[in-house]
């Protein structure tokens, strides 16, 4: 596997400039994911109109693989609907796990991280966002900030 | 080479160095994780398996004298390694953890009380601080911390207050795992002893690496791992005073520890047999006892001193890449083997990912010390660390290996700058 299947153009450009990254001044749904094997962290904010995702925004730390999977996966489920998020999750998710999937055409940026299922180690990078927004979509009528380890 | 130490003849040794990843030749870097084998250990294992394989201490016959001289004869080689005073002061178990949980159990229960304080310091690695974290919320005791300046060295200034007559245990790393900082244990030793606290030091990074003596120490409790030190997995080594050892509790319970057993109560077996219940592991003890005779040919001042000139190496040659923030002490006689840092734009997972396409084997992450890293305020490093067998031909892959990070996150190292 080539290290380029890995750093693709579209992943280091995310990386280097995110999209939504920053928290929005209110949210619905407040996330909070850690890796405690690696360190990293990240938050994902959503605003609701009613069931649909009207804005997803996301921060914290991370490595180029995380941060970009972020940034792609809040561009994607933006103004998405609970139902429609649980779908793209869960295709995304088999992609991840090297299973062949076809995206939506409007989600092909997603395709770019494809490549990561070769690299066994860093699956749980690209899913970290993913994981805690499921989390936070799952636990919202606490109605408070959620937290989950994922490793 | 220098001092007779000839590192291409040490590489001889070590068959896995042979290997190729991503058909190029392997150039590893995490000996602070774990240290590669030499084939005179390997082959100790199969000749153990091959040869004599019985259970120790028990038989009457001749595989299980043979097995049992072979594991007591390693017993008593890792003594003379740390100039420990008899055998007997040599437990072996699973690893630094299990010695430093061992004293906590055996030890720590009977000795620590509530709002009695036991004192480590900020860069322990999570085998020095969860069981103390943990005996401390079991007995209602304190536990304190050693504090880190900014160049990675202990603020010994603080044990003036933080050493009370009430500090029962001061547990304290030799070498860090992550800074590479050499702590001055002895003087800590002797701070301790007179307030009456005793001292533990994990010597998970320092035995391995350069000659460690037990008495000049004068440490009471010392843990270290065979597997750093060019043994098996699956062994590890605590030292403790005679007349602490007697005193203890047993560990855990079972065959082998006792004296006699009686259906209400039992009486122990004395150290170290009290300490190492059940069979224990045969094959990989004695391994270690061939790995320390290994390392007693290269000579533990050989190995330290080649490790001091590549670490020389590697500081110089990283201080010279734009955007690298190295952690711990700059001056390689105070410090081990190991280089953590961090570089501006690419994160420690994608370093050691890119180094490993070069097939550079480094570690990143928080090397099990996350209140040392949040300490420096990061979520993880990257750390290469140096034994015997490294070259300073491998460190100059890795800083070409971290130029091609650098040239592959572009972008983003050139906007941090």
């Amino acid at each position: 596997m080539q290290l380029n299947d890995l750093y693709k153009d579209i992943i280091l450009d995310h990386y280097e400039s995110p999209h939504n990254r920053g928290r929005p001044p209110h949210a619905d749904i407040e996330a909070e994911g850690s890796n405690p094997l690696c360190g990293d962290d990240v938050e994902v904010y959503v605003v609701l109109d009613g069931e649909r995702l009207k804005e997803v925004r996301f921060d914290g730390a991370g490595c180029a693989i995380s941060l970009a999977a972020a940034s792609m996966m809040s561009e994607v489920l933006e103004g998405k609907t609970k139902d429609e998020v649980k779908e793209i999750g869960d295709l995304f998710k088999a992609m991840m796990h090297g299973e062949d999937v076809a995206l939506p055409e409007e989600m092909e940026d997603l395709e770019a991280l494809k490549g990561v299922a070769h690299f066994p180690l860093r699956v749980k990078c690209a899913l970290l966002a993913w994981t805690t927004l499921e989390h936070g979509l799952a636990n919202q009528d606490a109605g408070r900030r959620v937290s989950i380890e994922v490793d | 080479m220098q001092n007779g130490f000839d590192v291409q003849a040490v590489r001889q040794d070590f068959p896995i160095l042979d290997v190729q990843v991503h058909g190029k030749p392997l150039v590893y870097l995490d000996s602070a994780a774990t240290s590669q084998k030499p084939q005179a250990v390997i082959d100790s294992l199969v000749d153990y398996y091959t040869r004599y394989n019985a259970n120790v201490h028990r038989g009457i016959y001749t595989l299980s004298e043979q097995a049992t001289a072979a594991y007591e004869d390693a017993r008593a080689k890792v003594a003379r390694f740390i100039n420990a005073p008899s055998p007997e002061c040599i437990i072996f178990v699973r690893n630094t953890t299990e010695a430093i949980n061992l004293v906590r159990f055996a030890w720590g229960f009977d000795n620590v009380g509530a709002n009695d304080e036991i004192l480590i310091s900020e860069m322990e690695h999570h085998s020095n601080l969860v069981p103390w974290q943990l005996l401390a919320q079991d007995r209602g005791a304190e536990l304190r911390y050693l504090r880190v300046n900014n160049e990675g060295r202990l603020m010994l200034d603080g044990l003036d207050v933080l050493i009370t007559e009430r500090t029962r245990l001061i547990a304290v790393s030799h070498v860090s795992n992550v800074l590479g900082t050499i702590n001055p244990v002895k003087g800590i030793v002797k701070r301790g002893h007179k307030f009456g606290s005793l001292v533990l030091v994990d010597a998970a990074q320092s035995v391995p690496h350069m000659p460690v003596d037990v008495q000049e120490m004068d440490c009471d409790f010392l843990a270290f791992s065979g597997h750093k030190m060019m043994g098996p997995t699956g062994v590890g080594v605590l030292y403790a005073k005679p007349h602490l050892l007697e005193a203890m509790r047993p560990f855990m319970g079972g065959g082998s520890m006792i004296r006699k057993v009686m259906l209400s109560e039992s009486t122990w077996a004395d150290a170290p047999q009290k300490f190492e219940a059940g069979t224990p592991n045969i094959a990989d003890v004695i391994a270690l006892g061939a790995a320390v005779d290994y390392l007693n040919e290269l000579g533990m001042d050989d190995v330290r001193e080649h490790e001091l000139s590549l670490t020389q190496y590697a500081l110089d040659a990283l201080r010279e890449v734009t955007g690298l923030r190295m952690f711990g002490p700059w001056e390689p006689q105070t410090r081990g083997g190991v280089v953590s840092f961090v570089l501006d734009g690419v994160h420690p997972h994608d370093i050691a990912q890119i180094l490993d396409s070069e097939a550079i084997a480094i570690r990143a992450g928080h090397h099990c010390c996350q209140p040392l890293m949040r300490r420096y305020n990061v979520a993880a490093t990257a750390r290469a660390s140096f034994y015997a067998y490294n070259t300073e031909e491998e460190v100059d892959a890795l800083i070409d290996g971290i130029h091609k990070a650098q040239r592959v996150f572009g972008h983003a190292v050139e906007r941090s700058l």
